[in-house]
């Protein structure tokens, strides 16, 4: 026989909560504790409150460019569920659901849109790493910190996310091959939101799915419908389970929708259908998980009622904490340049100029 | 020159392996990763034995992509490592570029001090070797214009294991360039164990008082060989460190001997002599009996080897330049 199989694959879709309200028993029984519902709703609606607040502050110019994350809460704290607090969250901008889970004050998220370098200042003992800028070069920086783990043999993995128009960037390719290569214990996560700013991800790839981008690296490949909390939440746990066990990287695509624009510089209208927008909204996954709560007896209106309150009250005393945060010294973006400044840069810093005629600044009467 | 007992005499690239072994013996976080690394010690044998003595873990042959080898050296300095990357040659920086300009250099200051990055990236640097294109370049500006970076770059056995053990133990990402067309150009005796060399510290290789000459990396040894040849008192400044700059040690100098020639093998046009010539112009404008001049490879793409030695300066275009500038 000339011509055989040299590989065959397939990709999983996992669905647990649909659209519809369907909730699959066998795969979604025990995933999530019911106790636990209840504070997980209440974080959702806070961060959905705060996303929404974030517009307004940069429309009414008290914050920079912002990226919204409505319609996308679901596949980061997903991750956040599924890791222990020594984990790493290398994430890049539509992730604060998960990342305020994992612990990241959310004034750290405003602080770096209000244009304040002291937002990336993550606390210590939060395994977080920065709004990451440039697209699709942080999973490099998931497999290093995933592979000092292994050599440190902590036992602690790195979950990394990316959109999909990441995947066409090379650095992602190279940290797929790097961790699935040397057998580096991340998770690769791909927010599969439909548009790289006004790019569709028909355009990215010509792959019917973005999960299979990993299968040519030699990891496990699954795709999760992005706005089921069980669905993230299953995919996650195997996947950090696997690479806790030293099995090496999964990659998973979670189908997603940015109900939003890409940032607050944006105007998907555009370069977007309308209709598409209005089925995607009816697949928001806020209210999916809240229609679902409440028939299950596990949240109702006036619970609704006090997370929407105590959330905006929170939100208040957070953006509150951003604003009031005292100025950075006039001379603060030199500090942290170096662990010791060199001698031509302190005298930059404290002349606050780069002329001298000859003599230092300081020597100019 | 006589060796001690404590001491080894060793070309450039041994002192390099041998900074490699003294300092993961004595630092467990040091671990080295790159193309060919391994088994096969590196293209340049730099890494020759150190996997068969550090083991497979700590020695690690990568795939082959730069970007990825300096984006998860990255990771591995932010989570409490000490990686010591190989990029191959210079000529393949590029693709590491942005890992090295748009991360390494920021996260210290991007996340003010909660994440650093102490990397040290070594790279073979230069021409002279007759190997092929992208084998033979000297983009070390390109690197010292970037801040948050450090740029080492010694041109003797002694100061390569001073300053590249210096390198690993620095807070801050160093770009290690290594020359290397004096590889294996000389010998000369090294201590046996672990010491460093302050990194921003230049070297005065000859003192003199007629004119000084500025170089580094292989253009040492043309530029001390031009010296050889003049019958003036020339001051020869090895820079060791790129980055930060040493301007006290070249100022100096200069206020002495009123006269600078700069050599680089980089083009002329913004290239780090420019910026000497700039300081120096500055800095010691009514010391000055003559223009400071600049030595350089020709602003034109480096040629195939059969020409190379055309672009490169060699001793006769510098001491042109010293006896020009003597004249003026």
């Amino acid at each position: 026989m000339p011509i055989t199989t040299a590989y065959e694959t397939r990709i999983d879709h996992v669905s647990i909560l649909d659209e519809h309200g369907a909730f699959d028993e066998s795969l979604g029984q025990g995933l999530i504790p019911e106790d636990q519902l209840p504070a997980i709703m209440e974080h959702l609606v806070f961060c959905r409150q705060l996303d929404e607040t974030a517009f307004k502050l940069q429309r009414s110019g008290r914050m920079g460019t912002y990226p919204q994350n409505t319609g996308q809460e679901m596949p980061s704290l997903a991750a956040a569920l599924a890791i222990d607090k020594a984990d790493w969250l290398v994430t890049c901008y539509r992730e604060n659901t998960g990342l305020f889970w994992h612990g990241l004050p959310p004034e750290c998220i405003l602080l770096h849109w209000m244009g304040d370098e002291r937002g990336n200042h993550i606390p210590a003992g939060v395994n977080a790493t920065p709004i990451a800028i440039p697209i699709g070069t942080q999973m490099l920086h998931a497999a290093g910190l995933a592979w000092a783990e292994k050599a440190k043999k902590t036992g602690a993995i790195a979950v990394t996310f990316f959109g999909d128009g990441a995947t066409s960037e090379g650095d992602f390719h190279e940290a797929a091959n790097f961790a699935a290569s040397l057998k580096l214990p991340v998770v690769f996560c791909c927010q599969n939101n439909g548009w790289a700013i006004s790019v569709p991800s028909s355009v990215q790839s010509a792959g019917e799915t973005f999960a299979q981008r990993g299968i040519s690296y030699g990891m496990p490949c699954v795709r999760a419908d992005g706005n089921d909390l069980f669905a993230m939440t299953k995919v996650m746990k195997d996947a950090v389970a696997r690479a806790r066990a030293g099995e090496g990287p999964t990659f998973i695509e979670a189908v997603t929708y940015r109900l939003r624009d890409h940032t607050t510089a944006d105007d998907a209208r555009r370069y977007r259908d309308a209709g598409e927008l209005e089925t995607w909204e009816a697949r928001d996954p806020l209210p999916r998980l809240q229609r679902w709560m409440e028939a299950k007896g596990l949240w109702d209106k006036s619970q609704h009622e006090k997370a929407m309150k105590s959330g905006e009250e929170r939100v208040a005393e957070i953006i509150s904490n951003a604003e009031g945060i005292a100025a950075p010294d006039r001379s603060e973006f030199f500090d942290h340049m170096y662990a010791d400044l060199p001698e031509s840069l302190k005298r930059q810093r404290d002349s606050k100029r780069t002329t001298s005629l000859g003599q230092f600044p300081e020597d100019l009467a | 020159m006589t060796t001690a007992a404590n001491e080894t005499e060793m070309t450039l690239v041994q002192a390099v392996t041998d900074a490699l072994a003294c300092e993961m013996r004595l630092d467990d976080r040091v671990i080295i990763l790159g193309e060919d690394v391994g088994l096969n010690g590196g293209v340049f044998r730099a890494t020759e034995g150190l996997q068969a003595e550090f083991g497979a873990d700590r020695v690690v042959d990568s795939p082959l992509a730069e970007s990825g080898i300096i984006g998860s050296s990255i990771g591995l300095a932010m989570n409490g490592m000490r990686p010591v990357p190989e990029l191959q040659f210079e000529g393949f920086m590029g693709p590491a570029y942005d890992q090295l300009c748009s991360h390494a250099a920021r996260f210290r200051t991007r996340t003010r001090g909660r994440f650093t990055v102490p990397m040290t990236v070594r790279v073979p640097h230069g021409g002279g070797i007759h190997a092929p294109e992208l084998h033979s370049d000297a983009p070390e500006a390109i690197y010292a214009h970037q801040p948050g970076l450090k740029v080492v770059m010694p041109a003797t056995p002694y100061d390569a294991k001073g300053l590249l053990i210096a390198s690993i133990r620095d807070p801050d990402p160093v770009i290690f360039f290594e020359p290397k067309r004096i590889y294996r150009a000389f010998r000369e005796p090294v201590p046996n164990e672990a010491y460093t060399l302050p990194i921003g510290k230049a070297r005065v290789v000859t003192e003199g008082t007629d004119l000084t000459v500025v170089a580094w990396g292989a253009m040492v040894v043309e530029a001390a060989k031009a010296a050889e040849q003049s019958d003036a008192s020339i001051e020869l400044i090895d820079l060791r460190t790129i980055s930060p700059l040493d301007e006290d040690t070249i100022l100096a100098s200069v206020e002495k001997t009123g006269r600078c020639v700069v050599c680089q093998e980089a083009p002329l046009t913004l290239g780090l002599a420019s910026e000497i010539s700039s300081l120096v112009t500055e800095r010691c404008f009514l010391h000055l009996e003559a223009p400071v001049q600049r030595v350089a490879g020709f602003d034109t793409i480096m040629p195939y080897y059969k020409l190379e030695m055309e672009y490169l300066p060699g001793p006769d275009r510098i001491i042109a330049a010293i006896n020009e500038t003597l004249r003026y």
